[in-house]
């Protein structure tokens, strides 16, 4: 699929279902609506450009979750009473993350097992840091995430913002051509003389730094935090991706269609609830949005080979 | 000896083994023989889940069923409401459970194969109808199993657990699948080089379907077994069940790649997934501490076991 045409069923779909949403429920049509639509996509964007970055260099991070709400526990606690430790313990969960890079590459270890394990660990630490249910967000990140810009809700220029980031860092920029490489041809990035090590580190440690400010900016809409808040973003931040027109193998990812990915994401689950759909039925619809849109994507990719 | 220290399943044995006894030497109040007779009724639900995940990791990159889980809960709440713990109805429970898993592995090969997605989320996006299916047909009701199956499933038999004699003879029938029969060297193939598997003419679309219903209509027994066992059936069961299938089929030593896989390992792993969570229990440890340290010995068992760096 040319780039162009990748990211057209992202739109398209996007575009279907907020149109959907407006005919549902025509209050909807006005800031305030939008705002109350898209207000958690910002959380959800980020972690999606991080899982993006990861299925970028052909590993998956099934510990997107679990990261986040540590994140966010952190972020309700230490942060909020103590910020120099708060932002040093960020820090370290970023490098973490590099970490983990580093270790799957240098011992050809299967991303899906290590990151299933280190669900564990961020679920651990989570506990460890908050066991009840509660904290408190920081002063500025509840009145960042609550700001009323004019004309246009926070949660849009948010989404636009993140996605401009992550095209010039993914698309744009010379690490980004690298990292895409990596994950396109390893063994050629190799010979040119890059260190894959640092590579895949570096890619995890940036994903690593999208899904801090995923949990931070949780927080800040939440205004207080569990170990299980986000425990829903592995599953989100990857049909985000797909959804998005990125694919498995091969570093071809796009940062715009993920976070448009994430935007169709939250969108579905307001429209579920305004179509008062049974809760029985709330995850399975999501699946089967899921299922509709790859299989429309099939037929995309049809009609551009033809 | 040699040949046995070069077996793929021989280093989770030993930390199975190690686990195993530092547990017992710190549980005065069981004893090492009720220590083994828990890990062996415990294991054999992920040992069962576990054959069924390593017949499709086999099938080669990517290939792995994410609706595990959610087939567990749909299978264990379907077929419980279905017998309504009344007595004479408990092949037909069975069967039901069975026939769950049947069709669950069929919808997620025909996925797969007609929207052309990579299986890991074709099962994940299809675990969520699943997993609504049991949401409403489970309705928050408990029923209890009939009488027959709850006592079949608590107890022994030659003073072994009932479960995990079923789950090796269970093991036996996959090893023989695997290793001597032409279904096994077909997966294997498949997982190794799929091109030339086609090319070969072996029936790799019929191979792929079998080895996704196998695996679902294990996940559907072992639902069925672990509402049995557990006195109902609740709509989180299956939930530990994703991380256990992949780690005892990862920990024992068969190639997350495809094409290299062993049964034994598959007994390794889950007895030392359940040993390491009783021995950090057994010491007095917190939910969080506990967490963190079954993440970390996980990653390092299988740090130290893997291959070594890329291409060597």
């Amino acid at each position: 699929m040319r780039p162009d045409l990748r990211i057209l069923l992202p739109v398209l779909s996007l575009a279907v279902l907020l149109a959907l949403v407006f005919w549902l429920q025509p209050r909807a049509m006005s800031y305030r609506g939008l705002n109350l639509l898209f207000n958690l996509a910002v959380p959800i964007a980020l972690a999606t450009v991080a899982q993006m970055i990861i299925i970028m260099v052909n590993d998956i991070d099934l510990s997107m979750g679990t990261f986040v709400s540590f994140v966010a526990c952190v972020t309700a606690t230490f942060v909020h009473d103590t910020p120099v430790i708060g932002y040093l313990m960020l820090a370290g969960a970023v490098l973490a993350y590099a970490a983990i890079g580093a270790l799957i590459q240098a011992r050809d270890l299967p991303a899906i097992v290590v990151t299933l394990g280190m669900s564990f660990v961020w679920a651990g630490l989570a506990v460890l840091v908050l066991p009840t249910p509660g904290g408190a967000a920081p002063e500025w990140l509840r009145t960042l995430m609550t700001a009323r810009p004019p004309f246009v809700p926070m949660a849009v220029i948010a989404a636009a913002l993140i996605a401009l980031v992550g095209h010039l860092i993914v698309m744009r920029s010379s690490f980004g051509v690298l990292l895409r490489g990596l994950g396109g041809n390893e063994k050629s990035v190799a010979k040119a003389g890059w260190s894959p090590v640092l590579l895949r580190a570096s890619a995890y440690g940036l994903a690593g730094l999208f899904a801090v400010l995923a949990g931070m900016t949780l927080v800040g809409l939440t205004t207080a935090a569990d170990a299980n808040i986000a425990l829903r973003y592995t599953l989100l931040s990857i049909a985000g991706v797909i959804l998005g027109g990125g694919e498995f193998t091969g570093g071809r990812v796009s940062p715009v269609g993920a976070v448009i990915g994430a935007l169709t994401l939250t969108l579905a689950a307001s429209f579920l609830s305004f179509l008062k759909l049974s809760s029985d039925w709330q995850i399975g619809a999501q699946g089967a949005i899921l299922i509709l849109v790859l299989a429309a994507r099939l037929l995309f990719a049809r009609r551009a080979r033809a | 000896m040699k040949t046995l220290l070069a077996r793929p399943w021989i280093w989770a044995w030993v930390a199975a083994a190690l686990a195993f006894a530092l547990t017992a030497a710190i549980s005065q109040n069981q004893g090492a023989w009720g220590l083994a007779v828990a890990a062996l009724t415990f294991s054999a639900f992920s040992v069962i889940v576990g054959l069924g995940q390593m017949f499709v990791i086999t099938l080669g990159p990517g290939n792995v069923d994410l609706s595990i889980p959610a087939t567990m809960t749909l299978a264990g709440t379907v077929s419980l409401k279905v017998m309504d713990g009344g007595a004479g109805a408990e092949v037909t429970g069975l069967a039901i459970a069975l026939a769950i898993g049947a069709g669950v592995g069929l919808t997620n090969y025909l996925l797969i194969l007609l929207i052309r997605i990579p299986p890991i989320i074709a099962t994940l996006a299809a675990s969520f109808l699943y997993q609504s299916l049991a949401i409403w047909s489970n309705r928050g009701l408990r029923v209890k199993p009939p009488e027959s199956l709850a006592e079949f499933a608590v107890g022994r038999s030659l003073g072994l657990p009932n479960l995990a004699l079923l789950a090796l003879v269970l093991s036996v029938l996959a090893w023989v699948a695997l290793n001597r029969a032409a279904y096994g060297r077909q997966i294997s193939a498949i997982g190794q080089n799929p091109r030339a598997a086609r090319l070969s003419g072996l029936p790799v679309e019929a191979v792929r379907l079998a080895t996704y219903m196998l695996c679902a209509v294990l996940a559907g027994l072992c639902g069925f077994l672990l509402s049995c066992f557990s006195g109902g059936a609740a709509l989180n069961m299956g939930q530990e069940y994703l991380l256990a299938s992949i780690a005892v089929v990862v920990i024992g030593g068969s190639s997350i790649g495809g094409g290299r896989s062993n049964v034994p390992g598959i007994w390794a792993g889950a007895l030392f997934l359940f040993l390491i969570v009783s021995m950090l229990n057994s010491y007095g440890l917190g939910a969080g501490v506990r967490l963190l340290m079954t993440g970390l010995i996980i990653i390092a068992i299988v740090a130290v076991g893997s291959r070594g760096p890329r291409g060597t």
